[in-house]
């Protein structure tokens, strides 16, 4: 590329972002798949579950993102299953969010009260009835803002695949970078690229949050549960 | 006849605090007994085990033809024939006063959905909410919301009530209208365990008063009994709560 900073430049380094954004969706899905079922498997009455689900998350949040992501794409080179970089590095942020997510829903469906447990079960709900119809809608309320708040910090930390080769928006600043040598330009460029997308994020976040109260008054039934 | 709810020997502890000390009574269908006491006396706790809210240590719990004790007992089914009414009301923040009403007749009993709303209509009439079919429970007042709370428990069409200080948290006014429910239920022949604080009120409804103290139940008898208390300490406790 070479030569000042140009319109391919930012072309090149818009496609980083638009990886960057596909990685992240990789790792909302995933890691909300797999979160999902940690923090269910965390607040199990079944010891086989909620133990190796401890165990994991433990682990997990124990250890650098980093090094998630160096296991994934050289260790597991090494055992002879060589991953492409997004692979490795989707699966290495779908472990990270599991582990992440798992933990506040766990509290969020702990926060829920214990009388509103005992009401349900005095209705002869059983205990799944009790979780999905009663416990689950009400955690998800509470869980909103900590949810929005890891997504913000899941786009940040894709960051980290640029070290596994993968181009996204940090990757791709860096080659535009050793091309042209303009460190201060490319990185606030990359910084408000960041910005721009985390940003709404943050924003939704809060008008999740309003139009939840909102609609739990205002449109009665949209809420009925489920048969 | 024979009883529908029935303690011996009922044997309590929270870690070593001795709740239950041996309680034993029998409640006969149709009739409405005031569990009355200081806090602390373990009525609540009574109540609680009789809904296997709580296991017991020791004794023997029947409601219904359901050993309760047993801890293979079949929860579901002993919480179709006993409802609850809990103090906070317990409703569901999220759902509409019909949902709340309908979810136990449609997802525990699996009721079809028209059924279900019929039911809904039906007992929320009785409670004297129908214009609140469709509000939320923050919508509405603290008496309203106790009456929900009873409405939810009359859809199962259970055969014993359960009625845990459910005045407690309301002002007199709004205690007035909970307790015109709850006096219609027991005109209506509805078989009632009310753990209360309302003397007046178990005076005027109850068949049977019982007084429980230290774990124990200390007097029991017919309404009467809070006017010539045979013990002391009923006489100190009426004494100090009329």
């Amino acid at each position: 590329m070479g030569g000042a900073f140009n319109v391919n430049h930012f072309n090149f380094m818009l496609t980083g972002a638009v990886w960057t954004v596909g990685l992240s969706l990789i790792a909302f899905a995933g890691g909300g798949l797999l979160g999902f079922a940690i923090a269910l498997a965390r607040v199990s009455r079944n010891r086989l579950l909620r133990w190796p689900a401890t165990v994991y998350v433990q682990l997990v949040q124990g250890t650098p993102l980093l090094i998630v992501m160096f296991l994934c794409y050289f260790g597991l080179a090494m055992l002879g299953l060589n991953l492409p970089a997004i692979v490795a590095a989707g699966l290495s942020m779908t472990i990270y969010v599991g582990a992440y997510a798992g933990e506040i829903w766990r509290g969020c469906i702990q926060s829920v009260p214990r009388t509103q447990w005992e009401a349900a079960e005095c209705l002869a709900l059983r205990r799944w009835q009790r979780m999905r119809l009663v416990i689950l809608p009400q955690a998800a309320r509470i869980a909103t803002p900590p949810t929005v708040g890891l997504m913000v910090q899941v786009v940040k930390n894709t960051s980290l695949a640029s070290i596994v080769g993968f181009v996204e928006l940090t990757r791709a600043g860096q080659l535009v970078n050793n091309s042209i040598v303009a460190p201060l330009l490319v990185y606030m460029l990359v910084a408000g690229i960041y910005f721009a997308l985390c940003f709404p994020l943050s924003w939704w976040s809060r008008k999740l949050e309003v139009r939840l109260n909102f609609a739990h008054r205002r449109q009665p039934d949209l809420a009925f549960a489920p048969a | 006849m024979s009883a529908v709810v029935s303690l011996e020997d009922v044997h309590k502890s929270f870690g070593a605090l001795k709740v239950l000390n041996g309680v034993s009574f029998d409640v006969r269908k149709g009739q409405v007994v005031a569990i009355i006491g200081r806090s602390g006396s373990g009525k609540s706790t009574a109540l609680r085990c009789i809904n296997r809210l709580e296991t017991i240590d020791h004794g023997r719990i029947e409601v219904c033809g359901h050993v309760v004790s047993d801890e293979r007992v079949d929860l579901n089914r002993l919480r179709r024939d006993i409802g609850i009414v809990f103090q906070s009301y317990n409703l569901f923040p999220h759902l509409t006063v019909e949902e709340n009403i309908s979810l136990g007749p449609r997802h525990a009993k699996g009721m079809p959905l028209a059924e279900a709303r019929r039911i809904t209509t039906e007992v929320l009439s009785r409670v004297g909410l129908l214009d609140k079919l469709h509000a939320y429970p923050e919508q509405l007042s603290g008496g309203q919301q106790q009456r929900v709370a009873i409405a939810r428990s009359l859809a199962m069409s259970p055969q014993v009530m359960l009625f845990d200080e459910v005045t407690s948290a309301l002002d007199p006014h709004l205690t007035g209208e909970v307790l015109r429910v709850i006096e219609q239920l027991a005109a209506g022949g509805m078989t009632m365990i009310l753990v209360t604080h309302e003397m007046a009120f178990a005076r005027k409804v109850a068949d049977v008063v019982i007084y429980m103290h230290e774990g124990r139940v200390w007097e029991t008898g017919a309404a009467a009994l809070l006017s010539s208390p045979a013990t002391s300490e009923l006489q100190q406790f009426v004494g100090v709560t009329l």
